[in-house]
């Protein structure tokens, strides 16, 4: 049987990079995720893998690029103002279309911002996030389970499609202690295949080039078309999402990660006073899951987005639901965590007193 | 007839796009030829910079990436991490190591990160049009110090080994100069030097090579193997900064 364990969201991260088979990761102390490098240092030196604490996140990330260059799972992590950092690294790692894993412990904003749990980041997440026209794939977890298993999701994903993936926590996730349960199947880095791009030495092989530039006319062009393709492709094969009580609902509250927790609780609160609503939680953030918005858009007349930020996410409900549902906001930016009275109250207003 | 000259099997057949004069060919052709002195070709990667010689990942004849300005020993930590079997060399320009990647080259020195840092220095942005680097002398003109480097207001030149010399770090650092062929002969030597200590994990090593940009300089090429010789020679004295082999006997 599986062994289960009371871990810190942060630590589940780090058994769950390990779990999928990485021993690569370079990070710089941030916090609220410094238990990431702190617990992979030791864990690395046990297992024999690579651990660097690097000069920058600038460093960290072009680290990130060699190992997965040379075709070997590889990580990082940061909050925030790290992440920002990154952005060069992750256009040229998507702009030469090699897979990496970095997780994203988000914090307030903008600037230093503060250290408090916030979901600010979505557009950096969802949008490429630096210069360029690229994706990155986006996971947002909930739990302490969700952080440990989706670094193996991750891999298996930015593999499949040789680009960049993306975790996105946030402070409240890799703090909490949860109960974990532990999985069986470890993926032994040995049975990794070998990729037919990876620098290795050109030894009895043509040699390999690994870039993201072209300055012959319109190949650049043909480049990026290319990667249009392969977007499409995760588009229509990689939505993920959770939906519950939706079926009868006349709002449908739209929450991933902490929000989604906090939001469940709104729902149960609602349904005891009458209210038909119900929980929609994407999981993939990139490719966000557009089809069950658009579907559901033709029935539910009321979308109450809930988010640790201004409102990102919502463009993306408005976009897919292409306006056709009634779209409401309930966002705290800058640290604030709503609150499942906070969010009830949001509930009552948009279907009036109780039923 | 019997062949006694061409071109080594560590570059590719591609037609280099250096300008008449400039010192890249010199240092490409050295280390293709090292490439294959020392059998290590097949188990290279290199890594190219952004400049002049970001094309140098078409010109050398192994595995090659082309990383972000200035990352070069980042990504090459990376490679060298994960395949300690392979050779991984960073050939960097003046902009890149010691402009927009400074932190980079620092820290995987201080770290004595295995690896070979080929560090051109010509004291010119050669591919931007002739902008000032962080190397430019003062007094010496450029298209953002059309008056020459004023070190009132732009400061002073950057001496690479000098400054990494300051650290604990780094197990081998020599400056040389491709003006002559004297010392082109003895650039090869210390770049063979800085491959060996990479094969026989020692640790870092870094190679300066003062060079020619006639085209950035403003000069003929005759001009500018002159003045290399001279004034570059005379602002980056040429030595062996560190070598820890000599504390090791």
């Amino acid at each position: 049987m599986a062994e289960k364990k009371l871990m810190y969201g942060n630590h589940a991260i780090v058994e769950g990079v390990l779990a999928a088979g990485c021993r690569f990761f370079a990070g710089y102390p941030i916090t609220p995720q410094n238990e990431i490098p702190e617990l992979m240092s030791i864990r690395m030196n046990e297992i024999g893998g690579v651990f660097v604490q690097t000069g920058s996140e600038v460093a960290a990330i072009n680290m990130l690029f060699g190992a997965a260059a040379a075709g070997k799972r590889a990580m990082t992590s940061s909050s925030s103002p790290g992440i920002s950092l990154m952005q060069e690294g992750i256009s040229y790692i998507a702009g030469a279309d090699i897979p990496v894993l970095v997780v994203n412990v988000v914090r307030g904003g903008p600037g230093l911002g503060n250290i408090a749990p916030a979901q600010s980041d979505y557009y950096q997440a969802t949008r490429g996030g630096g210069h360029g026209d690229y994706f990155t794939i986006t996971l947002a977890p909930n739990s302490a389970q969700d952080l440990y298993e989706f670094p193996r999701l991750a891999f298996e994903l930015a593999e499949k499609y040789r680009n960049p993936a993306l975790i996105l926590a946030d402070g409240l996730l890799g703090q909490m202690m949860e109960p974990v349960e532990l999985s069986d199947e470890l993926v032994d880095p040995n049975s990794l295949a070998e990729n037919e791009w990876a620098l290795s030495g050109c030894k009895g092989r043509e040699r390999r080039i690994v870039r993201s530039y072209d300055l012959r006319p319109g190949k650049l062009e043909e480049w990026n078309l290319r990667r249009i393709e392969k977007y499409e492709k995760i588009k229509k094969n990689e939505q993920r999402f959770e939906a519950t009580d939706c079926d009868d609902a006349d709002l449908v509250i739209v929450a991933y990660g902490t929000c989604s927790r906090v939001s469940d609780a709104a729902v149960k609160m609602a349904r005891d006073k009458g209210f038909k609503v119900g929980l929609l939680r994407p999981i993939t953030l990139w490719p966000f899951p557009w089809d069950v918005f658009a579907d559901m858009s033709k029935r539910i007349e009321n979308f109450l987005v809930v988010e640790m930020s201004c409102g990102q996410m919502i463009d993306d409900v408005k976009l897919a639901t292409e306006c056709r549902s009634k779209i409401h906001f309930h966002g705290r930016p800058g640290g604030g965590v709503p609150t499942p009275p906070e969010v009830y109250k949001e509930i009552e207003k948009v279907l009036g007193g109780a039923q | 007839m019997k062949k006694i000259f061409g071109r080594p099997a560590g570059l590719t057949e591609i037609l280099q796009r250096y300008c008449p004069g400039c010192g890249h060919g010199i240092v490409h052709r050295i280390i293709g030829e090292l490439l294959v002195k020392l059998d290590i070709r097949e188990r290279t990667i290199g890594i190219a910079p952004v400049g002049c010689s970001v094309f140098a990942d078409e010109y050398f004849n192994c595995d090659m990436i082309q990383p972000p300005h200035g990352r070069g020993p980042a990504v090459a930590t990376g490679l060298k991490r994960t395949r300690p079997e392979c050779i991984v060399f960073s050939y960097q320009g003046d902009g890149d190591l010691a402009a927009m990647g400074t932190a980079e080259i620092i820290h995987a020195a201080a770290r004595n990160e295995n690896i070979t840092v080929i560090f051109i220095n010509n004291a010119i942005f050669g591919m931007t049009g002739g902008q000032m680097a962080p190397t430019t002398l003062p007094g010496m003109k450029s298209t953002t110090s059309v008056k020459g480097r004023d070190i009132r207001k732009q400061g002073y030149p950057i001496r690479v080994c000098e400054m990494l010399a300051s650290l604990d770090g780094p197990y081998y650092l020599e400056r040389c100069v491709v003006d002559t062929p004297k010392n082109v002969i003895r650039s090869e030597k210390a770049l063979k030097t800085a491959f060996m200590n990479q094969i026989d994990n020692k640790g870092f090593s870094l190679v300066e090579i003062l060079s020619t940009c006639p085209t950035g300089w403003g000069q003929t090429p005759i001009q500018a193997k002159k003045w290399l010789g001279e004034a570059m020679v005379q602002y980056y004295p040429l030595g062996v900064y560190r070598d820890r082999s000599k504390e090791e006997k």
